[in-house]
């Protein structure tokens, strides 16, 4: 590989394992060996999943595995070229030509539209760095953006260079490794997906999200991780419209945490289930007979 | 890559051409990358070899449980013939519906049927029905309703609709253009200023670039509505190839079927006989609510974004669960821009919606229009045109309200 990216982590798949888990990121085989090809081939990463199953989490992860740092682009409608790529500093370019004036010189076209006069938006700054190790790009949610953009993307992702009409294209010295994400909430074009590897991330097994749970809320008791786990993954098979994270997991054992919880039970469920489910539906739903089911289940009695 | 690395490359093709044969898209340029991985992966170990593949040759998640079979029968130890698992592994992703026929109507014994490879057809003969025609068969024709109509007539109103221009209220987008709006486009104006010498003497301004909606139509094909499929398949064909790239369109009578795909066929009978193969409940019983929940949940979050306008046609005979339509239905109002129920009984004077299915669902619906006569569609499209002019009121619903009776 031309790119030394951190001597070790990325040697094989299991020393980016071992690496992610000490920076308490729990991953499966499948996401690291993805993640693991992904920068060795150097082509994007195209990351697909609900929300809160640590998509974007990945990136940031990534970032301290690889000890370098971290170029954000939240995708939105209307995310255009002046948000996502660069704009010209129109406040500078007119100070310049009026400095040029009073010095009784013309200003060239050529000067205005130079590189000194460039606001670098993410991309171009994640194209254009110059830092010793390939920056970490994260391209987050780009199901929210629109086609325009996606289309825009293609150039980018496929040869890592920007075009600048105005001065030239611009090609990356070292490609960033790059992190797309979506929640599917449209489609997103296969053309682009071309140019990626994908995965889908799922919900994680209990014992994974078990092992999430007390990497990242140490302060739980034992007895409340396991018990926190085991709700929200029976509570998953609930017929629900939201089904909850690990986002959500994580947010409701810190919840109980602080509010100096124990263990579960049916009292403390019912105040903090807006935690986990996000929609008055779905917690009606829950209400009463399904939360008995699943206490009865785990064996918790008043 | 251990000990024949020949024979690996050429198993990997196989490999690939199994999955394109299995109608996954795999192009060449992946097979090279997959390749090239092989350089950081173990194959030895089965489970990286596995997920290499995976996230190299499969771009959604749908696929993931196709690959995993025919990976499993591909990468065996070797003693099975091939050929067998892949005929299982196709299996898999075609399971063959009992095919049911759709109850279209037969064409008058003159005309014949629409061959396979189209060879029958012809798309540019001249409508020879219509041209017989006079101005008021046209208008009588408009009128009449759709349940009694003879063949040639049906043929007829067929064409008409093919004719129909359908065009959907726009939306502003976030995105701008050069126009008159508010907002100072400075990068137009520092370039067209430069030749006063960088004095502005110019203002150029951006606007909000507009883009029709998004329209999604959910067509009822259950038994009662019978009498009215065919034309409002056509209708539905009609209707999306104005703005193919664009709308989104299922029917259901007890499950729900996309036909999205069938709709965008260059002729309208070979979609419509695509669709009568890949719909697996013609002239079923309807469980209105159990399909729009299937839509909530699978496609709702996917193709209502933006603003999208949804057509909902069915006569309103429920036999499902009226709460669970309840509750689906506010979910499906709430998640659009605005709820169009279209109900062919509504054309008759003394039709009053009293079915279960029509009682419960009415509080949610932003218009109750009919959808019986050619003149009803043209209303219709002039309604859509101007969707944006009367935004739909919506009030607050106590969960639990009384069923309120439909006065007019």
């Amino acid at each position: 590989m031309k790119n030394k990216t951190g001597k070790s982590a990325v040697d094989s798949i299991d020393s980016l394992q071992t690496a992610m888990r000490r920076k308490n990121y729990i991953a499966d085989r499948g996401l690291v060996t993805s993640i693991y090809l992904a920068i060795k081939l150097g082509r994007p990463l195209f990351l697909e999943g609900e929300a809160g199953v640590g998509k974007t989490e990945v990136a940031k992860v990534l970032k301290e595995v690889l000890d370098t740092d971290l170029i954000r682009l939240q995708c939105y409608e209307g995310l255009d070229i002046s948000q996502a790529v660069y704009e010209w500093n129109y406040s500078r370019q007119m100070l310049h030509i009026r400095v040029q004036e009073a010095r009784g010189e013309k200003v060239a076209e050529a000067e205005l539209f130079g590189p000194e006069f460039l606001l670098r938006r993410p991309l171009l700054q994640a194209i254009t760095y110059d830092g010793d190790k390939p920056p970490v790009l994260l391209i987050d949610e780009i199901d929210r953006s629109d086609e325009e953009f996606e289309a825009y993307l293609l150039e980018l992702l496929s040869d890592y260079q920007i075009t600048i009409p105005e001065i030239e294209t611009i090609r990356a010295e070292r490609p960033p490794v790059v992190i797309i994400t979506s929640n599917r909430t449209r489609e997103v074009h296969d053309a682009l997906k071309r140019r990626c590897l994908y995965s889908w991330i799922d919900y994680p097994s209990f014992e994974r999200e078990l092992e999430i749970v007390q990497v990242k809320t140490p302060l739980a008791s034992a007895e409340l991780s396991r018990q926190v786990t085991t709700f929200v993954q029976e509570i998953r098979r609930a017929d629900l419209f939201k089904i909850p994270g690990v986002a959500e997991t994580l947010d409701w054992a810190a919840a109980l945490v602080a509010l100096d919880q124990q263990t579960l039970s049916k009292t403390v469920i019912e105040d903090t289930l807006g935690v986990i489910l996000k929609y008055q539906d779905d917690v009606e739903k829950v209400m009463g007979k399904t939360i008995d089911a699943i206490l009865d289940r785990m064996g918790i009695h008043e | 890559m251990n000990e024949h690395p020949g024979k690996l490359l050429h198993n990997l093709l196989l490999f690939g051409r199994l999955l394109r044969g299995l109608g996954i898209d795999v192009d060449t340029g992946r097979m090279i990358d997959v390749v090239q991985s092989l350089r950081f992966v173990q194959i030895s170990e089965r489970t990286d070899f596995y997920y290499t593949l995976r996230c190299l040759l499969i771009r959604r998640r749908e696929d993931y449980l196709l690959f995993d079979s025919a990976f499993k029968l591909f990468w065996r130890k070797p003693h099975e013939k091939p050929q067998s698992t892949m005929r299982t592994a196709g299996r898999l992703r075609r399971p063959r519906p009992i095919i049911i026929p759709p109850p279209l109507r037969l064409p008058d014994p003159g005309l014949t049927p629409p061959g396979p490879n189209g060879s029958n057809l012809h798309p540019h003969e001249p409508p020879i029905i219509l041209a017989t025609l006079t101005y008021s068969d046209r208008e009588q024709l408009r009128h009449k309703n759709f349940a009694d109509l003879t063949e040639a007539e049906l043929e007829a109103i067929q064409r008409m609709l093919a004719e129909f221009f359908w065009q959907l209220g726009q939306r502003r987008t976030r995105r701008f253009q050069p126009g008159r709006g508010r907002r100072i486009d400075f990068r137009r104006t520092l370039r067209e200023n430069l030749h006063f010498g960088g004095e502005v003497l110019q203002w150029s301004q951006k606007e909000p670039r507009l883009k029709p909606r998004r329209l999604v139509i959910l067509a009822d094909i259950s038994g009662s509505m019978e009498r009215y499929t065919r034309l409002l398949l056509h209708f539905a064909y009609s209707l999306t190839s104005g703005f193919s790239q664009n709308s989104e369109t299922f029917v259901f009578s007890t499950r729900l079927t996309r036909i999205t795909r069938s709709l965008k066929e260059k002729n309208v009978e070979h979609a419509l006989h695509q669709i009568s193969k890949s719909v697996p409940d013609w002239s079923g019983g309807t469980r209105i609510g159990e399909a729009l929940k299937a839509f909530n949940f699978e496609w709702g979050r996917r193709v209502l974004g933006h603003g999208a306008v949804v057509l909902l046609i069915s006569d309103g005979w429920d036999r499902g669960d009226p709460a669970v339509l309840r509750e689906e239905i506010s979910r499906l109002q709430r998640s659009c821009y605005r709820l169009i129920w279209l109900n062919p009984l509504l054309g008759s004077p003394d039709y009053e919606p009293l079915t279960r299915g029509m009682q419960t669902a009415l509080p949610y619906i932003d218009d109750f229009l009919p959808v019986h006569n050619l003149a009803s569609l043209e209303d219709l499209a002039g309604h859509l045109n101007k969707i944006n002019e009367n935004p739909p009121v919506r009030r607050q619903l106590l969960r639990g309200t009384p069923l309120r009776i439909y006065d007019g």
